[in-house]
């Protein structure tokens, strides 16, 4: 049984560790490395709660080994910010009210952002089906489809202005 | 919930994994996506000595075609099975369902190959793979392959033909043509959820009236099951035959009652079912 040497990167720092090959990734993250914004609802694949991005895609912390994730980019709700400031996605959290409690939001901003970054230009029924996975028992979900619709805009133009575009 | 320990390997090749396979013996478990297998062994209900990963086997992930078929690698996850354009044009059936599968997490990590090899009778691609006449490619040892027809697959609760020592490698699906209507029907009351009872419909459209149909049911026993009363009813039969060949879906099933659905209901989810899947599939007024 033993252990086994995993090397990820983390929110874009490497990462080198011994896990037992039974370790859930969310462990890893919450335990290991003190990454605790990810959050265990349900421990049970429904909630979406322990929602991470691995190589961009969205996906089930509490459903995935940590050797799983070998060799693989993982980015959790603490990588989203970027120097201090609000990613223009949890800003429209913040602005429409996308949560009360706060327990789903950092796997409703981790879908959210594996989504949008792939549908920069969602509709409001694409939105809701993109969050089929991530339970809210707060919200009713109204204000959380808005802020991610609100994102969308601002997202693109802050992909715009990283890469250089003029008034993007 | 933390699983039992194990010990973990990572095949590279569908040959390594049959030689890691070989080597543990009975107690050791392919893991795929992982999206059926460990939610069982966190409860606990699966003990595997060795988990054999072959999620990292790229060879086992990919869309083609020939004349007639859509080959699909049994590796490849419910997002490229939706998202692939050679299995919308050629079986787009498959693609919908495939969409139809839990949520956007479980589709990035979940494999056809898995869902297939799982044998859960409430799983959605089953069902579309048994009315599409789907075949399995199992690989053993040595490279040896032999091919089963869904028709023979699917032997019991969690339970297939493939051999203690044998992989799924491909799953392969004849096109549907021009005049092929289809439809997938799941029934269920909450997003995300299982079906409660499904309906796979194909009708081979003639004059405005069906030539054939294949129709098979998600969740109505232990495998997936053709309804074969409703398929004969409805061969070279008229719209207005629907209603009562859709009666008969119930015919030679076995549901089972749960907290969601007594097994009569599931009975009559068949039966309705099956009608709208057959409408939806003819199309037309
Ligand atoms: C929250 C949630 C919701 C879901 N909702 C649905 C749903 O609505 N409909 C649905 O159909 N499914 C649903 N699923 C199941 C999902 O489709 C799984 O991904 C799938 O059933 C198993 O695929 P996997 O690749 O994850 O397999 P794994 O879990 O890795 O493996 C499953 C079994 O198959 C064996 N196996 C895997 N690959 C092979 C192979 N190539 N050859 C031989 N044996 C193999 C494994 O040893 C294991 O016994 C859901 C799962 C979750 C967690
Ligand atoms: S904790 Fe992972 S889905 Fe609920
Ligand atoms: S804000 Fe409380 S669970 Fe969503």
């Amino acid at each position: 049984m033993g252990t086994r040497r995993v090397s990820l990167r983390v929110n874009g720092v490497p990462q080198e560790a011994e896990v037992e090959p039974r370790t859930l990734l969310v462990y890893f993250l919450r335990e290991g490395l003190g990454l605790t914004g990810t959050k265990v609802g349900c421990d049970t694949s429904s909630c979406g709660s322990c929602t991470v991005l691995m190589d961009g895609e969205s996906v089930k912390s509490c459903t995935l080994l940590a050797v799983q994730a070998d060799g693989r980019e993982v980015t959790t709700i603490e990588g989203v910010a970027e120097g201090g400031e609000l990613h223009p996605l949890q800003r429209a959290f913040q602005e429409n009210h996308g949560l009360q409690c706060g327990f789903c939001t950092p796997g409703m901003v981790m879908a959210a952002l594996g989504y949008l970054q792939k549908n920069p230009t969602p509709s409001e029924e694409s939105v809701r089906l993109a969050l089929e996975g991530n339970l809210c028992r707060c919200t009713g979900y109204t204000n959380i489809v808005r802020s991610i619709l609100a994102a969308a805009p601002a997202m693109n133009g802050h992909a715009a202005a990283e890469a250089g575009v003029p008034g993007g | 919930m933390i699983p039992a320990e194990f010990n973990y390997e990572v095949a590279d090749s569908v040959d390594h994994a049959l030689s890691l396979l070989a080597g543990y013996g009975p107690e050791a478990k392919l893991l795929a996506g992982g999206h059926s297998l460990i939610p069982m062994m966190k409860l606990r209900f699966a003990r595997p000595s060795a988990l054999v990963d072959i999620g990292r086997i790229a060879a086992l992930s990919y869309v083609e075609q020939d004349d007639g078929h859509i080959r699909i690698g049994a590796g490849t996850r419910h997002h490229d099975v939706h998202h692939s354009p050679l299995i919308e044009a050629g079986c787009p059936l498959l693609s919908f369902t495939a969409g139809l599968i839990g949520d956007p997490q479980v589709r990035h990590k979940g494999t056809i190959g898995g869902s297939v090899a799982h044998g859960d009778p409430a799983s959605d691609l089953p069902t579309v793979l048994l009315a599409l006449d789907a075949e399995f490619v199992l690989t053993g040892s040595g490279g040896a392959t032999r091919v089963v027809p869904a028709s023979d697959f699917f032997k019991g609760f969690f339970e297939t033909a493939i051999g203690p020592e044998e992989i799924l490698t491909e799953i392969r699906v004849p096109k549907l043509g021009a005049s092929s209507g289809w439809s997938y029907l799941k029934f269920s009351r909450r997003a995300q959820d299982w079906a409660i009872v499904g309906v796979a419909a194909i009708v081979e459209r003639s004059n405005g009236g069906i030539g054939s149909a294949r129709v098979a049911l998600t969740n109505m026993g232990a495998t997936p099951l053709r309804a074969s009363s409703v398929e004969q009813a409805l061969a070279g039969a008229e719209r207005d035959a629907i209603p009562a060949a859709a009666a008969m879906a119930p015919e030679g099933t076995s549901p089972t009652s749960d907290t969601n659905a007594g097994a009569n209901y599931r009975r009559h989810l068949a039966d309705v079912l099956v009608g709208r899947a057959v409408e939806e599939a003819l199309g037309g007024p």
